[in-house]
């Protein structure tokens, strides 16, 4: 069993992260999903919500941690896609600016703006 | 200065003008097309990777889905047209509305109805003008497209295909764009999204001949599909969309290099002319002045002062 897996996270317009980990939580539409190194061949419907990916480097490696709205996960030949039509990294997200934008969602009653802003602060708060 | 050459450094003085405006426009969408196609080439890993995924679903579970089955007699067919809001780009839209027209008419000739939906002000201008039904049609945002502009378009198409068709729903779902080819080359394209075609998704991903795993499907093969292809035609569109703006900055830089190329020929033609009028000026002052010297000699030979 190799010990580290090959992870694509793509967004609709662009290449978000790619690289080498060991473990990747995920959240689909039936629950969470851990896949590491040689799991069985998956294509699951992805939550809107924070994953995690367990790095490798040499440096004994990190954690990167991304909020996916929608999206999918697909597994096999321990090549790893994360397909999302809008992804960050919690790195690129402004937790304040987030925090703004759920205020404003929650006093426009706007569902999407605030499902989309708390998945923000939530892929903040993992990290 | 006389009336003729006047009006030659006026004209002169004008092309000029509209050669700066026409050089600037060029080296605008050159500067674009670079931009556009960087797009393009950002939103490929995602189209690949869902297209491998489509392909997984379709081949790897026996699942029937209202999107990917053939309908027995198909009776209506739905036309995207991508076209651009700006002119200025030669036959840019020209040629995506032709290509469109012989779609409709193919489509016709099968005995299917068609509803047309159309992306770009050249279109529905186009449409608007013969009088023609539009389903419906979207504009502003055709030079620089972005993911939501798509999903924009795609919503009411995929609506319309998983709609019956008995209640105006459609059974097919063609696109009709201008494909990027290279700076030079741009040709409109006709393709049919819906139903898919596997061999040719299979193709498009670039994994022919590779065997898929036997994936297993979180929640099921139905739901993964049924979340999968909306995503996608969308992205499919977003392709297209992308592609198109590139075509068409390429289509007007191409125009703009002519028409400069042309303001150059102009302005040298009418300098040589405004040259040949000069000369003709002072020709005719020398001679005036050469006559009105001899006349006065005439005049003064005979008498004895």
């Amino acid at each position: 069993m190799a010990a580290e897996l090959h992870v694509e996270l793509v967004a609709a317009d662009r290449k978000v992260w790619s690289g080498e980990a060991t473990l990747v939580v995920a959240r689909t539409t039936s629950g969470d999903i851990g896949v590491m190194p040689g799991h069985q061949p998956l294509l699951g419907v992805l939550e809107s919500g924070p994953v995690t990916i367990r790095t490798t480097s040499e440096d004994g490696g990190g954690t990167v941690v991304a909020a996916v709205h929608g999206g999918f996960i697909s597994f096999a030949d321990n090549k790893l896609s994360l397909l999302a039509e809008i992804a960050e990294l919690a790195d690129e997200i402004d937790a304040q600016r987030a925090e703004r934008a759920l205020e404003r969602a929650q006093s426009e009653e706007d569902a999407a703006a605030e499902r989309r802003a708390d998945i923000r602060l939530r892929a903040v708060a993992v990290r | 200065m006389g009336a003729q050459l006047r009006v030659y450094k006026r004209r002169i003085k004008s092309v000029t003008a509209t050669k700066k405006i026409t050089k600037a426009m060029e080296m605008i969408a050159a500067s674009r097309i670079v931009k556009a196609q960087r797009q393009v080439s950002a939103s490929t890993p995602y189209a690949t990777e869902l297209t491998r995924a489509v392909t997984a679903v379709a081949t790897g579970s026996n699942t029937k889905h209202p999107l990917t089955t053939e309908a027995e007699n198909p009776v209506r067919a739905a036309v995207l047209l991508i076209t651009s809001d700006r002119g200025l780009a030669g036959g840019y839209s020209a040629n995506a509305i032709k290509a469109a027209e012989q779609l409709t008419d193919r489509l016709r000739a099968e005995g299917k109805e068609v509803d047309s939906y159309i992306v770009g002000r050249k279109g529905v201008s186009y449409y608007g003008f013969r009088e023609r039904k539009v389903a419906e049609s979207w504009s502003g945002f055709t030079d620089n497209p972005t993911y939501a502009d798509a999903k924009k378009v795609a919503d009411p198409l995929i609506a319309a295909v998983q709609k019956d068709t008995a209640e105006g729903g459609v059974d097919e779902l063609h696109i009709v764009f201008t494909e990027f080819i290279s700076m030079l080359t741009q040709t409109p394209v006709q393709n049919r999204l819906l139903p898919l075609s596997l061999e040719k998704a299979v193709e498009e991903s670039g994994t022919k001949g590779e065997i898929l795993p036997l994936f297993d499907f979180e929640p099921s093969a139905e739901d993964v599909l049924d979340a999968l292809l909306p995503r996608y035609v969308e992205s499919r569109i977003y392709n297209a969309l992308l592609q198109a703006a590139a075509s068409k900055h390429a289509a007007t830089r191409r125009a703009m290099k002519s028409a400069t190329d042309n303001a150059g020929e102009l302005i040298k033609s009418l300098s040589r002319l405004a040259n040949a009028a000069r000369q003709a000026e002072i020709t005719q002052e020398i001679s005036e002045i050469v006559g009105g010297a001899s006349a006065l000699a005439d005049a003064t030979a005979g008498s004895d002062k």
